[in-house]
């Protein structure tokens, strides 16, 4: 194995692991043991991580302070480093993170909040396309639109929570003043939609999102309503599709 | 706000290259696309990190598209990782070759330093030994870079904090044998000289003296802040959150004097301030140029 490959992986492990000894063979200025300056190395690239995944999760921040988001993300970029340095895609697993975050359990809702700040980060990112207009659906026989399937604007994302996560989002990202939710009221369906320039975040009927989820699995219309309908029962079909189209997220229909 | 950024591709498949002026520029940062858009400020040139260009679509890609259509632009990544042990990611090279086949940018310019390794990204430009071993492995891959974008590629010198036991050759004399063995072009960071001269104890100006100048492209100024290491030396940090430092504009006068007129990036990425602080930066640079490269032909004329 090349010296190379070696001195990297020493000076990788010890940048990772603070409590560990530096690698040897570095030096400082006077040729001493440069802990000081290692230190530097380690704080660039545990505070950029940091940075890049708190920014993806600015509704988190709001809802949690600073201080908690950043000491919860310390610990999930730890053994979840950037696949690739495109930084934009880093941090989509820490939903999921949240969930199982011990010291974050009297929060059950945050995960869910998170996952719509993702959702929309990814909707900001996501390919262009232009949406489908309602006189372009009137086109297509009713009669043959329960077998059609649709085609979904690539920034389209939807999630399905026990909790008023879209409300709490809401207030959240959006509000001067953080305004109360009442955690009884009840699940809520989101839609994330970027049609043109801005992201669009919707509440769907209830069972709305797992009705989108079943078009991007390529369910024929039909199918996608029943497959609601016995999830929800009370899912109401013209309005869920009503809600869809004004939210730009059909761009065609085959 | 631009409007519409589909159908974009045909548009700009006959984008001619707009060369970087020998002016200044600044690094183009979301918080000013609006000011940029609406007031056209008399600025030469723009420069991007690809990496935050790599999404499919959305506003970024909409007000680059727009200030792609008014300024020259350069493309200067962070991400490669030349100097990794292990091989260049070919998915990466990939998207930087869509984004220089889509912006059409001027130049391109890479660190000399390594930022991933077998557990994945590490965002940091961390420091390399230089060898033979590792010329060798730099060189293979800037020759990878330039053949995989059809273009000559700059390497930028980089603000280090350390040094390694098995370095046996001086970093200007790296960077000038790794354009000989390339055909890349150089970068001359003239922040980073001054950093790492301070935190090695070299002194900067000799170093830009023995730079290998005629091989510079571009040059790049910024602000670093001042710490001290564990016996209390002087720790300079790159950290392009402040103002450019005197000494370094110093530098610059130092470079520009020995190289004539050369493009001069104003580098500023946390703590950003409002355009107009941005600009300021950008103005004192041009004066600089200004200055040095109308003495720069006196003394060439008389030579």
């Amino acid at each position: 194995m090349p010296r190379l490959h070696d001195t990297q992986s020493h000076f990788a492990t010890a940048v990772h692991d603070p409590e560990s000894a530096l690698p040897p063979g570095l030096l400082g200025r006077a040729g001493e043991v440069p802990t000081a300056r290692f230190g530097v190395y380690r704080n660039n690239v545990g505070s950029s991580l940091v940075d890049a995944v708190a920014a993806n999760y600015p509704t988190i921040q709001r809802l949690v302070g600073t201080e908690f988001l950043r000491a919860m993300v310390q610990v999930y970029v730890r053994d979840t480093l950037p696949e690739t340095p495109v930084l934009i895609h880093y941090g989509a697993t820490f939903p999921g993170f949240v969930a199982a975050f011990e010291p974050a359990q009297r929060l059950p809702y945050l995960a869910d909040v998170a996952r719509i700040d993702w959702a929309w980060h990814q909707a900001y990112h996501a390919a262009e396309a232009n949406p489908l207009g309602p006189e372009q659906l009137a086109t297509i026989p009713a009669d043959e639109l329960a077998g059609r399937r649709m085609l979904l604007h690539p920034s389209a994302g939807a999630l399905s929570s026990p909790w008023p996560a879209l409300s709490i989002w809401h207030t959240n990202r959006h509000d001067a003043t953080v305004k109360p939710v009442d955690l009884r009221s009840g699940g809520q369906d989101t839609l994330i939609c970027r049609p043109a320039h801005e992201v669009g975040v919707w509440h769907l009927p209830a069972g709305g999102a797992g009705f989108l989820h079943a078009l991007a699995g390529q369910a024929t219309l039909s199918d996608a309503a029943r497959q609601s309908a016995e999830l929800t029962p009370a899912f109401d079909l013209t309005r869920t599709l009503q809600a869809l189209l004004a939210s730009g997220a059909i761009t065609g229909i085959r | 706000m631009p409007g519409h950024a589909g159908g974009c591709a045909a548009a700009v498949r006959n984008r001619p290259v707009a060369p970087i002026p020998a002016s200044a520029g600044v690094g183009l940062k979301p918080a000013h696309y609006q000011h940029i858009l609406e007031h056209r400020p008399a600025i030469g040139w723009f420069e991007v990190h690809p990496e935050n260009y790599m999404g499919a679509g959305g506003p970024p890609h909409r007000y680059l598209e727009a200030i792609r259509e008014l300024y020259p632009l350069s493309l200067h990544g962070v991400g490669l990782s030349i100097g990794g042990a292990g091989r260049l990611d070919r998915a990466h090279l990939e998207r930087l070759a869509t984004l220089v086949r889509r912006y059409q940018p001027a130049l391109f310019s890479e660190h000399l330093a390594w930022s991933t390794h077998t557990r994945g990204f590490m965002n940091d430009l961390l420091p390399l030994p230089y060898n033979e071993e590792t010329l060798a492995h730099v060189a293979g891959h800037v020759a990878e870079v330039q053949d995989a974008l059809g273009r000559r590629m700059l390497v930028e010198n980089p603000a280090t904090y350390l040094r390694f036991e098995d370095s046996s050759i001086a970093e200007t004399q790296f960077l000038e044998e790794l354009a000989t063995r390339t055909g890349c072009g150089l970068l001359l960071d003239v922040n980073n000289v001054y950093v790492s001269g301070t935190n090695h104890g070299f002194d900067p100006p000799g170093y830009l003296d023995r730079f290998p100048t005629r091989l510079v492209e571009e040059i790049h100024v910024a602000g670093h802040v001042r710490r001290e290491d564990d016996l209390g030396q002087p720790l300079l940090i790159d950290s392009h959150d402040a103002p450019v430092a005197d000494p370094v504009w110093a530098l610059l006068e130092q470079a520009l004097q020995v190289a004539g007129p050369l493009p001069v990036l104003v580098e500023w990425d946390s703590s950003i301030p409002a355009w107009d602080g941005l600009m300021r930066e950008a103005t004192r640079a041009q004066r600089i140029l200004h200055a040095r490269t109308t003495e720069h032909r006196r003394h060439a004329a008389t030579a």
